[in-house]
Formats: structure tokens, C-alpha cells, sequence
């Protein structure tokens, strides 16, 4: 892969940082008056998730990472793995439980999810903004309570369990957010 | 195509204002403006510093990153207070608080002292952005005083391992080998800088040694040397540096030796430095004081904005 000198830190490059892939968020130009010029980098470590600051003087280079982010049907799991497939090529990626992560609550098969793939294995599975779940487990609906605005618990086929409104029955399928977690709307059949 | 200025034409009239201002408070004190080249033959020796090459007449010429030698030899010639109002350029420096071509307020004091300078720095700023605004008056204080402020260290007597500790505690960085001058400016830049000038001009003065430059060294009132050099900020920013100025010509030599050792160490560009100031020193400097204002950013404290594109008619940003 390429080298990348300080300046062309950009936001969302990834490189590589004491082996491991990150991407660039922010980078600070710092010049001391009189001194040595700094960057002073934030970047987020795509294998832990954990935002990173570190300083180097400008000028410094760091390899490029070998991250692609690819659009990939989920397939199926066999209980250790995941298995995607892009849609383009037909090829399969299996992801281990630590890439799917908390992703595994949103994964309905032929959902197309963002697989991140580091030197092409699986870094990280992205789900769709909006996933529609079908409710296998909450209280009886209230019929015609559609204006208390009171939530109760429903698990969804997948595993998660979100607030729904409490007209919701069982068998029924609602769209979720999953950047919030949050329930959006019932999902007409 | 984006072919639209950046700066608002309010700002251009501000920018404009302030720049008569400015002549206005030189005039006032009989000082005189000089123009000097931006385009010369030398190029600045300084390890931090990236001179902008250009080419004419067919051989190598450098885009000057401040008229200090040029008028250097001025002073050395006539021995009278001037002044320079105009651009300077520095390559990569690139922010929201830099632009590599930036104009660059400079002026030597001829029989004044650093601290009198502090001083009439303090006035030239109220001055110049008392056409938006009144800053509160300006506070001084020195080096050591801000250290142990914001970090409760004494940068003048802390063991240089003990500072490399205190550096890497708090700030993360590959770097094992940083030096003495780096760890104080990271701390300075990261937890002191951000808190200066908030309320009007900050100044900071008498520098630990080691980052002397050009400026005299001297003891101060509690032992430690101390280079008679001051900082301005502003809005957490850097605003100005001044000096005490070194007068002599063989100091001058081997600092030109050294920076050039420096350079062979980080594999930079080695350029030659300039003779013309070396000979100028040799005939004589008059003790004086100079300091470098970035108009930019004074103009930038002036109107409140944060970010230099803002004042900037055509900031260089390249896509």
C-alpha cells in the first residue's frame, strides 16, 4: 500500500498505526511559534472501535490500510459464522462473531449490509440504516391505543428487543432504526 | 468552478481599515515603512521552516518567510526604527489559522527593549482592532508563571527525562526521541495556548534557554536563564513573537551552522545562509527590538471569525 505523508491526512483515509487499520478523523495542524511543526491526529481504530489521538511531527508517513467498505447480502450463520456475499461477484466473506459484533441483532437474511474487509477479511458489518423485523414476543396489542403514546417491550425475530407503541401485536413486522435502536413504524403487510 | 472571493466585502473594508490603522500608529511614532524583497537568493535556514522555491532568470530564488534579514541590513545600514507591512510566504502551512502565503506585520525598535516592545505591542494591537472593537488591557505574564499555572511545572528546572515523562503521560505520540524544545511546545500548544487571550492580548515572556533563537539570554530574578523573547495570543491563538535581538555576527554564523547540521540530520533541503546578513551583522546592528504580528489573525480577533479563509479575499486552498 501507498504511504501517506501528514498532509494528506484527510478525513476517512485509513492507514495503519502500530498494525492496526484506522481511519482519519480529524487532523489538527499545531506550529509552535518557533518550533517543530505537529498534527495532531484523532483517528478511530477500526478494529476495536476506539477513537485514538496521537501527535506526529508533520511530515511523518504511515502505510496506508488495505479497508474497503463493500455493499454484501447476508447470507446465513452456521453458528460460528456469518456468511455475506457480494451481490456483483457472487463471492462469499465469512465474518467471525467479533466483526458482526452488536451488528448480529439486525442481521435478516438478504438484508444488504456494509461488510469492511481488512486485507480482505471481515473488520466489520455496518447493517442498513432501517431493517423491517418481525415481532415474535410482546404483550397483546391494545386495540385502537394509538394516541397514549406508552411503549412496552417486543422481541423481534433477530434477537433484539425494542420499545414498540402498544397497538403492536405479535406476527406483525415494524421498521426499526438501527442507529438509535428505535422503533419507526409499522410495516404494512 | 468556484471563482467567488472568500472574504466578505465588509471584511475587505475592515482589512483595509486596519491596515491604514496600523500605518497610522508607525506614523505617529515617526517609524519608517520599508519595502523589502519578497522574492531573494537565500533561502531561511530555520529546520521548522519550508521555503517556497521559485524560479528567475533562470537559476533557484526563494520566497521569503519574513523580511528579517532584509531588514536587518537596513537597520545595520541606517540605524533607524521601520517597519514592513506586506506578504511573507511558508510552505505546507496550511490550517485554520494559516495560509502559506500571509501578510506579516514586522517591526524593529531601535534603542527600545523587549519589554518596551511588549508594550508597544500591546498598544499597536488595541489600536488596530479598536476599528470593530475595545479589548480589555493586556496581561503579562511569564513562561514559568504559565507553566505553573496550567501544569504546575518549572519548564526552566525540570530534568530533561522527567519532562519526556511528563510529555508522554499526556500526550500520545510514536516518538521516543523528542526533544526538550518539542515536549515544551506540545505542552504549550496543548494546554496552555488554547487558554490565552481569551479575554484581550496574553503576553508571554522570557523563554527557557534552550529556545532562545535569536533573542539575547540573560538570568532572571530567580536564577534561571531566560531567553528575552515574548509571545502575543489572542483568542488562543499566536499572534506575535518578539525578541531582544541578537547583534552579534558570529552567534548569527553558527546558527547558520546549526541549522544546517539540523537540516542534514532530518534529510532536509540544505541551503546556504545568507552571507549578505552575516557581513551586515559584522558592520554592526544597533541594539534593538523587533517583532513579527500576523495581520491575518489580528484582523481575524478584530471581526471574531475563526477560521483565516474568512479574511482572506482569495485564501490558497487547493482541492
Amino acid at each position: 500500500m501507498a504511504n501517506y505523508s501528514t498532509n494528506e491526512f484527510k478525513s476517512g483515509l485509513k492507514v495503519l498505526l502500530d498494525g492496526e487499520p484506522c481511519a482519519i478523523l480529524e487532523n489538527e495542524y499545531v506550529k509552535p511559534g518557533k518550533g517543530q511543526a505537529f498534527n495532531r491526529v484523532k483517528l478511530r481504530n477500526l478494529n476495536t472501535g476506539r477513537q485514538w489521538e496521537r501527535t506526529f511531527r508533520s511530515g511523518e508517513s504511515l502505510e496506508g490500510a488495505d479497508v474497503m467498505d463493500i455493499d454484501m447480502e447476508y447470507l446465513y450463520t452456521d453458528g460460528d459464522f456469518y456468511y455475506f456475499m457480494e451481490p456483483s461477484t457472487f463471492e462469499q466473506h465469512q465474518a467471525d462473531a467479533k466483526a458482526v459484533g452488536d451488528t448480529v441483532k439486525w442481521l435478516k437474511e438478504q438484508d444488504v449490509c456494509v461488510v469492511t474487509l481488512f486485507n480482505g477479511v471481515p473488520l466489520s458489518v455496518t447493517p442498513p440504516n432501517f431493517v423491517e423485523l418481525e415481532i415474535v414476543e410482546t404483550d397483546p396489542g391494545v386495540r385502537g391505543d394509538t394516541a397514549t403514546g406508552g411503549t412496552k417491550p417486543a422481541r423481534c425475530t433477530t434477537g433484539a428487543v425494542i420499545r414498540v407503541p402498544l397497538f403492536i401485536d405479535n406476527g406483525e413486522v415494524i421498521k426499526v432504526d438501527t442507529r438509535s435502536g428505535e422503533y419507526v413504524s409499522r410495516v404494512k403487510q | 468552478m468556484e471563482w467567488l472571493p472568500s472574504a466578505e466585502l465588509s471584511v475587505l473594508t475592515a482589512r483595509a481599515a486596519m491596515a491604514r490603522r496600523v500605518r497610522q500608529f508607525f506614523l505617529e511614532r515617526d517609524i519608517l515603512e520599508v519595502e523589502v524583497p519578497q522574492l531573494d537568493l537565500f533561502a531561511n535556514t530555520d529546520p521548522n521552516m519550508t521555503t517556497i522555491t521559485a524560479s528567475c532568470d533562470g537559476r533557484p530564488v526563494y520566497l521569503q518567510t519574513s523580511p528579517e534579514y532584509c531588514m536587518k541590513r537596513l537597520l545595520a545600514r541606517d540605524k533607524i526604527s521601520i517597519y514592513s507591512l506586506a506578504k511573507a510566504f511558508r510552505d505546507g502551512e496550511i490550517s485554520a489559522r494559516h495560509n502559506p502565503e500571509f501578510t506579516m506585520l514586522e517591526w524593529y525598535r531601535v534603542g527600545l527593549d523587549w519589554y518596551q516592545l511588549m508594550q508597544e505591542v500591546a498598544e499597536l494591537v488595541s489600536d488596530a482592532v479598536s476599528i470593530k472593537k475595545i479589548l480589555p488591557a493586556a496581561t503579562f505574564t511569564s513562561y514559568g508563571e504559565v507553566f505553573a499555572e496550567y501544569l504546575a511545572v518549572n519548564p526552566h528546572i525540570i530534568s530533561d527525562a522527567e519532562l519526556l515523562a511528563f510529555t508522554h503521560a499526556r500526550i500520545e505520540t510514536g516518538h521516543q526521541d523528542l526533544t526538550r524544545v518539542e515536549c515544551l511546545d506540545l505542552l504549550f500548544s496543548y494546554f496552555i495556548e488554547p487558554h490565552l487571550g481569551t479575554d484581550g492580548v496574553d503576553f508571554v515572556y522570557d523563554y527557557p534557554a534552550c529556545m532562545a533563537a535569536l533573542a539575547v539570554v540573560e538570568i532572571d530574578d530567580n536564577g534561571h536563564a531566560v531567553a528575552r523573547r515574548f509571545e502575543a495570543f489572542i483568542f488562543g491563538r499566536e499572534l506575535a513573537n518578539g525578541y531582544q535581538e541578537l547583534t552579534d555576527a558570529e552567534e548569527q554564523a553558527e546558527r547558520f551552522a546549526a541549522d544546517e547540521a539540523l537540516r542534514l540530520a532530518k534529510k532536509l533541503p540544505l541551503y546556504q545562509g545568507d552571507p549578505r546578513l552575516i557581513a551586515a551583522l559584522k558592520h554592526g546592528l544597533p541594539i534593538c527590538s523587533g517583532v513579527a504580528l500576523g495581520f491575518d489573525r489580528m484582523l481575524m480577533a478584530a471581526l471574531d471569525v475563526d477560521n483565516i479563509e474568512q479574511v482572506l479575499a482569495f485564501p490558497y486552498r487547493p482541492q
